[in-house]
């Protein structure tokens, strides 16, 4: 059963992927489907991050002070690896206090 | 230059690059890994799945339904909903093929375009060389399949304290994908906190956080980037992307 929730995933995900790829040639004239698009990764993503980071971790205050790092250091500049790595760090300092 | 001498040449160049995004991935693979683990997947299970998907956030939302064993179609809408994405950016990318380049290509490249690979890819001038771009698969996929297997196997050797550090990685490179443009573009930071806060509600109202954290996941993505797409019409040609990082 497992391997057919992997079957679905995979076969989702690359269709995703090349079908505008293989089948448009022409720019995309829909101004709402445009828009749309623009948005839908910011809203996925910022709707996955946020509360599930608050209750990943084993002290929601570590799991929010994550959030604040991450946050600050991708304001910054800071690339996915080293955003990411801040964010474990600060878990794992705070919750020597915390937990 | 001859074909194959340039064809080598691009292949190679890719192969350096990716060895950075490599070592990225396994990092956040690994912690993918421990999420496939708590959804039940076994180390096969969860190499497979990166392999045949290499996607972060595709995957996080895919091992979700799992874990909460909801149906197939589920599983297809929220695979869908959380690679949203790729179109933009496989759209971006059929903008920029050489017409007279092979189509195998088209689908060959299609089945590795993450944010990573996209980025470096379209970042070149020119019409984009599939060489380049499977050089950079060739060193970085496999280390997001091997870093998942890897986090499912040693997930539960590690101590609690290291999983629950590991655990916010993804959320990190989450934030890394979305807060760059967000400080460049007013109504995406907007939006964002839009986000946070609709699903920090949807999460703790009664009734609401009932439902499934994939459905409460295509419920907010539709509602508010639909209401985006209206009250702030982003009209920039598809060949544009989001990121502000590769924009030539």
């Amino acid at each position: 059963m497992l391997y057919a929730y992997i079957l679905v995933m995979a076969a989702v995900s690359y269709a995703i992927r090349a079908l505008p790829m293989t089948l448009i040639r022409k720019p995309i004239r829909s101004r709402f489907i445009q828009s749309f698009l623009y948005y839908v990764p910011y809203v996925t993503l910022a709707v996955m991050t946020f509360p599930a980071i608050v209750d990943a971790t084993q002290s929601p205050v570590a799991g929010a002070l994550a959030l604040i790092v991450g946050l600050a250091a991708a304001w910054l500049g800071a690339g996915l690896m080293p955003v990411a790595v801040l964010c474990c760090a600060t878990v794992l300092v705070s919750e020597l206090a915390l937990v | 230059m001859d074909d194959k001498t340039r064809r080598r040449a691009a292949l190679a160049q890719g192969m350096r690059n990716g060895v950075p995004i490599g070592l990225g991935y396994f990092a956040v693979s690994f912690a993918l890994g421990i999420a496939a683990k708590n959804a039940g997947l076994d180390p096969v299970q969860s190499f497979l799945a990166s392999l045949l998907c290499n996607a972060s956030a595709g995957e996080y939302a895919g091992f979700r339904v799992i874990a909460a064993r909801s149906g197939l179609l589920t599983m297809a809408v929220m695979t869908f909903v959380a690679n949203a994405r790729y179109l933009l950016m496989s759209t971006a990318m059929s903008q920029r093929m050489d017409p007279q380049v092979h189509p195998v290509h088209r689908f060959l490249m299609s089945f590795f375009i993450t944010d990573e690979f996209f980025a470096i890819t379209i970042a070149r001038p020119g019409y984009l060389d599939p060489f380049y771009h499977y050089g950079a698969v060739l060193v970085a996929s496999p280390c997001w399949a091997l870093g998942t297997a890897l986090g499912c196997v040693a997930g539960e050797l590690m101590p609690a304290r290291a999983v629950s550090a590991l655990s916010v990685a993804l959320f990190g490179m989450f934030l890394a994908v979305i807060v760059p443009p967000a400080r460049k573009d007013k109504v995406i930071a907007g939006v964002i906190l839009v986000c946070f806060a609709a699903s920090f509600a949807l999460s703790r109202l009664p009734v609401v956080s009932g439902l499934s954290e994939g459905t409460r996941t295509i419920l907010l993505t539709v509602v508010i980037a639909s209401a985006a797409a209206v009250l702030f019409p982003h009209t920039e040609t598809a060949g544009e992307t989001d990121d502000g990082e590769v924009e030539p």
